[in-house]
């Protein structure tokens, strides 16, 4: 039995009875990070010891008699624009190389009451600013299912790692699709929920009006319950809100209404993508669903109206990077001027700089209604087509990236080239709407993965539907070729050598067998 | 050519709030460097605002005292400009939709000032010039403590008008009790806009802004110099540049400050970290009704309910902790002239030569009341009383007690006091033949005979008219 | 759309950034193909579109006027790149 084959709630179920330590199973995500990381990179901090001092206080609270969560002892990772206190939290860039944030993000305080165990955190473009994870300080990650290829981004590290079996789950952050694009690339399942519904304090902000923190996991049920996890009102993001109570739904699909808009899968769309996408759609349609012809005819300013509002609120956002709180500062500068002029160039990378440009132009004096307040227009009427969509249907069901993964370096200079693979998903942000991605095939190898946006809190139809897709199919079962970490029984028996030692009590059943 | 100066004024006021606009930090004065922050108001990365709703409130008393129109639906921006002591970069202001707009401030002799707008914001830290390393070292204590700026239209023509109304003003927010408005702690600060043109021009010339006046005097100055500066400007042929000066009280004079390429573009977007600022009808009504009384109806109220004049309603008037003072004593006395007085003659000294300010004082009024029950009532006279009054001053003693403990209490039975006339008159017959021969020196002798043999605790009028009686009683032999 | 040189050095001042020749030749091109790009926006008509500048429809979210203790000293000043006597510092700035 390889422990990378199981979703995080088994994992969480054994643990509660007793079959696994989470001692053990800290171990086992160390050693698969050990094993992996070299040709994947997606990891910035491995937290060894911090690793193993949690797992051993969750088991004691367990063993205490705490009830904890469904994840509890289960080891994941974070993103590591998400603060943690003491811990660094890099943002992948230069700037922030050396910061410990001195308080944790309310996530990750969540997380820690209900007893996760932190395993690492995760590589992404600089300050999330990407699709790709190339712009990172600390190098690209590499998708497990081809490292020559990238694994998506800006939550590419957190991605990939699930999908590579070093961590059950992880924390990303989505502001234009920055967790949906790398679950297709990587082909795990990820969510991007509604605007509000989990709190951002201590998610170091990219854009403010747009970013979202959401979950990644190998089958979006573990997505749920991690969500369930964060989620919620916080009085230190006024922004966050409490879910409001979601009435109850049948399992399965049969009487959804999901709707298809045609425009989205034109000009632009990778037929090898198309096809799967297609082909899930008509498995929702066998399985009793109602497919909906939509219109969203304004998806072509869908990536204009984003990138200007996202670079506006960005360049703000990123002006506190002055060298004198925190994080790096140029050196032997002797004049203010200076030190904010040698702080900023050497600290910042190259798709940073841009898009903190891009936004005090379209701010700037003369532009500011040519582009900000055409934007928010834009924003408005694009959040209108979706209210008017989902009045005809229930959720929407489209492509979530135009190709597959593609090579590290193949799109790295070319940046508006690099911001058309977001036209499936920022209308999404822009709305505020929540949206899941799902693996739903393959296209030369590559994981292909769909995207089911949904009205605004509604996050339990999404995974209803999605749920019912994965008891369907197995495509969120297939897994990249690895080295095989030998775990469980197995190794125990036949791998002693390899020194995991991991143990997993039989159940009952398998022990009366 | 006789030239008129046009100016408008920007106040800064800091809201004497409990804590911080957008964390809990407290917004006390002074504290050792960076001890009143946290890693919202140092702009820590990942961290975020949440609006304080007593701001909102103070705004709202601000905006109706001063007949503003209170916008209904309201939302914060973000300034953005670099400087060390804003720790985001940008300061969390209002462009869009403040507050409060369209208002008036009545400044007296019939004048009267709009106010343009109202906004909330938030202050900024402090910079400290470090002369051992020649460097400057930043404290974000002030941080985040909330700000109103009260942005005038341009309706003043002299510095009294800007002295009258940052004057009503100040008394104005002392009342409503937003701020203590303290200049020399910067919780009041105000810029001038300034312009002078020909008079009967109706075009505004090129204005200047004018920063760092410490006190109203310094205002004032300011104001005159400035016009000065410019008409001598206009008058030698030039042009009045439009730029920020700097007010130096030392030297009288101000310096133009370094001016900044492009400083003026601030970018200005609406705060995506905070959610619009609904105030409907309930909501302004709540403050109206329990929005304190103003220093302009107590005195109203003074003159029409108390009787008193128009000048002990001013003095009363004149700090918010007086008017507290006597409106409870003399509640509690009935007696509103006597707590007048005795606030504005003794109390007053009493707290100057103590070095003490209004507001320290924790004088109880139920003891004033009762000390001004004790000597309106006959039971000790003036001079005791001051000495009691001292007392409760310094001492906080209950005052019945202490005159019966201290055996005070004036003697009280004409009886008593009769004898006592007589003895006096028995024993001075020289003073009686004096005061008969018309030596009218003579009945304060025997007044002040009687009065030492009462041990002076007889009250004194009743003494002079015993003496009067004996005199008059006993014509001579 | 064009971009000169003007205005890439305005938008390194209101950045406070400095590119290196070859970055500004590059920002000329990226910026201006992007911003083009962004011009596709105004083919769209929002005559009498307000504008969205949140999500959320939510207002009015407050918290009560309480202190709360501040954070230690140390920790504020904990990433600090340099600092003196409880104070964070910078090169010497006189208004």
């Amino acid at each position: 039995m390889d422990l990378r084959d199981h979703t995080a709630l088994e994992v969480g179920r054994m643990v509660r009875e007793r079959r696994i330590g989470c001692e053990e199973l800290a171990r086992h995500a160390l050693r698969a990070i050990a094993e992996t990381e070299p040709a994947l990179n997606a990891c910035v901090t491995v937290l060894e010891a911090e690793a193993l001092a949690a797992a051993r206080a969750v088991q004691a609270r367990l063993d205490a008699g705490e009830a904890l969560s469904p994840l509890a002892g289960v080891p994941m990772v974070i993103k590591d624009n998400i603060c943690t206190a003491g811990i660094p939290t890099t943002c992948g860039s230069k700037m922030l190389e050396s910061f410990r944030p001195p308080y944790n993000a309310t996530v990750y305080e969540r997380l820690l009451a209900a007893g996760a165990v932190l395993v690492a955190k995760t590589n992404l473009d600089e300050f999330a600013m990407g699709g790709s994870t190339e712009t990172s300080r600390f190098g690209p990650t590499r998708n497990p299912w081809d490292t020559a290829r990238v694994p998506g981004g800006s939550s590419g590290g957190s991605a990939a790692s699930v999908a590579a079996g070093q961590a059950f789950y992880a924390l990303g952050s989505d502001t234009g699709g920055s967790i949906r694009q790398p679950c297709a690339f990587c082909g795990v399942s990820g969510v991007k929920p509604t605007y509000g519904a989990v709190s951002r304090y201590g998610l170091i902000a990219y854009a403010s009006s747009l970013d979202q923190i959401g979950t990644i996991g190998r089958d979006i049920l573990d997505c749920a319950a991690a969500l369930r996890l964060i989620e919620g009102r916080d009085e230190r993001d006024s922004t966050s809100v409490a879910r409001p109570p979601e009435a109850e739904a049948p399992a399965g699909v049969r009487g959804l209404r999901i709707g298809v808009p045609a425009n989205y899968f034109g000009e632009g769309l990778d037929p090898a993508v198309a096809a799967p996408v297609r082909a899930a759609a008509q498995t929702f349609a066998a399985m009793g669903a109602e497919l909906v012809d939509v219109a969203l005819p304004l998806v072509e300013y869908a990536i204009p109206a984003y990138y200007v509002v996202a670079c506006a609120e960005a360049s703000s956002n990123l002006s506190r990077y002055d060298g004198v709180k925190y994080g790096f500062a140029g050196a032997g500068a002797e004049s203010l001027e200076e030190l904010y002029l040698r702080t900023r160039s050497e600290g910042f990378g190259m798709e940073v700089k841009r898009r903190i440009m891009l936004g005090a132009f379209v701010l700037s004096a003369g532009y500011f209604d040519a582009y900000y307040k055409k934007a928010m227009q834009a924003r408005e009427l694009i959040q209108r087509d979706f209210g008017r969509v989902f009045t005809q249907c229930d959720m929407i069901l489209s492509p979530n990236a135009p190709t597959t993964a593609y090579k590290i370096g193949e799109n790295i200079d070319d940046p508006l080239k690099m911001y058309l693979g977001d036209i499936y998903t920022v209308s999404v942000n822009l709305a505020g709407l929540p949206g899941v991605t799902i693996p739903c095939g393959f296209a030369g190898g590559l994981p292909v993965g769909l995207q089911l946006i949904g009205r605004a809190f509604d996050e339990a139809t999404l995974f209803r539907a999605a749920a019912a897709f994965q008891a369907e199919t197995n495509f969120h079962k297939e897994r990249p070729n690895r080295p095989s970490v030998p775990c469980g029984r197995e190794a125990a028996t036949k791998n002693k050598d390899l020194g995991c030692g991991l143990q997993v009590q039989p159940t009952v059943e398998e022990a009366r067998a | 050519m006789n030239y008129e100066m046009v100016a408008g004024l920007e106040v800064h006021v800091e809201l004497s709030t409990a804590s911080k606009i957008f964390c809990g930090c407290v917004t006390d004065f002074g504290g050792e460097p960076n001890t009143h922050v946290c890693p919202v108001c140092t702009g820590m990365p990942g961290t975020l605002p949440v609006l304080n709703r007593t701001v909102v409130e103070f705004a709202v008393r601000t905006g109706l005292a001063l007949r503003c129109d209170i916008t209904r639906r309201g939302k914060f921006d973000r300034k953005n400009y670099f400087y060390p002591d804003l720790p985001k970069a940008y300061q969390v202001s209002q462009l869009y939709l403040p507050i409060c707009r369209d208002g008036a401030l009545d400044i007296g002799g019939g004048k009267t000032i709009g106010i343009h707008e109202i906004h909330m914001e938030e202050d900024a830290g402090k910079l400290i010039h470090d002369p051992w390393e020649d460097c400057t070292l930043v404290d974000f204590n002030r941080c985040g403590v909330p700000l109103l700026e009260i942005v005038s239209e341009p309706d003043f023509r002299s510095a009294g008008e800007v002295v009258a109304y940052l004057e009503k003003l100040r008394e104005i927010l002392l009342y409503l009790g937003v701020s203590d408005c303290k200049m020399q702690e910067g919780s009041m600060r105000a810029d001038i806009n300034l312009s002078v043109r020909p008079e009967g021009q109706a075009e505004l010339g090129t204005r200047t802004e004018m920063k760092n006046m410490n006190s109203f005097k310094a205002i004032a100055r300011a104001v005159e110099s400035e016009t000065k500066r410019q008409i001598e400007v206009l008058k030698a042929g030039g042009r009045v540049r439009q730029e920020t000066r700097r007010w130096d009280d030392n030297k009288d004079a101000s310096f133009a400050m370094r001016s900044k390429e492009n400083a003026q573009d601030y970018r200005y977007f609406p705060e995506p970290d905070l959610l619009p600022v609904h105030i409907d009808d309930a909501w302004i009504e709540r403050v109206r009704r329990e929005m304190p009384e103003l220093a302009e109806d107590k005195r109203r109220r003074y003159r029409a309910d108390f009787g008193l004049p128009e000048y002990d309603a001013r003095q009363l008037t004149s700090e918010r902790a007086w008017a507290r003072l006597f409106e409870e004593t003399a509640a509690r006395t009935g007696r509103p002239k006597a707590a007048a007085n005795l606030i504005m003659t003794d109390i007053m000294r009493m707290t100057g030569d103590s070095g003490l300010l209004p507001e320290d004082l924790t004088l109880d009024p139920a003891k004033l009341a009762a000390l001004i029950g004790l000597i309106e009532g006959g039971q000790i006279n003036r001079t005791v009383g001051k000495k009691v009054l001292e007392q409760v001053f310094f001492h906080d003693v209950d005052p019945e007690a202490y005159v019966k403990a201290q055996g005070l209490l004036l003697v009280g039975d004409p009886d008593l006091v009769r004898a006592a006339v007589e003895k006096a008159l028995a024993d001075n017959p020289k003073s009686v033949e004096d005061y008969r021969g018309g030596k009218e020196k003579a009945f304060g002798f025997l007044v002040g005979q009687t009065m030492r043999a009462l041990g002076g605790k007889a009250d004194p009028q009743l003494i002079n008219r015993l003496v009067r009686e004996a005199l008059a009683g006993e014509p001579a032999e | 759309m064009t971009i000169d040189d003007g205005l890439i050095q305005y938008l390194e001042e209101l950045s406070k950034l400095r590119l290196t020749e070859a970055e500004q030749a590059a920002a000329r091109e990226d910026l201006g193909k992007i911003l083009g790009y962004m011009q596709t926006l105004s083919a769209l008509d929002t005559e009498g579109v307000e504008g969205l500048s949140h999500p959320l429809a939510n207002e009015n979210v407050f918290r009560e006027d309480a202190a709360r203790p501040s954070a230690a000293r140390e920790t504020i000043l904990g990433n600090a790149p340099r600092q003196k006597g409880g104070c964070f510092v910078v090169p010497k700035t006189v208004e």
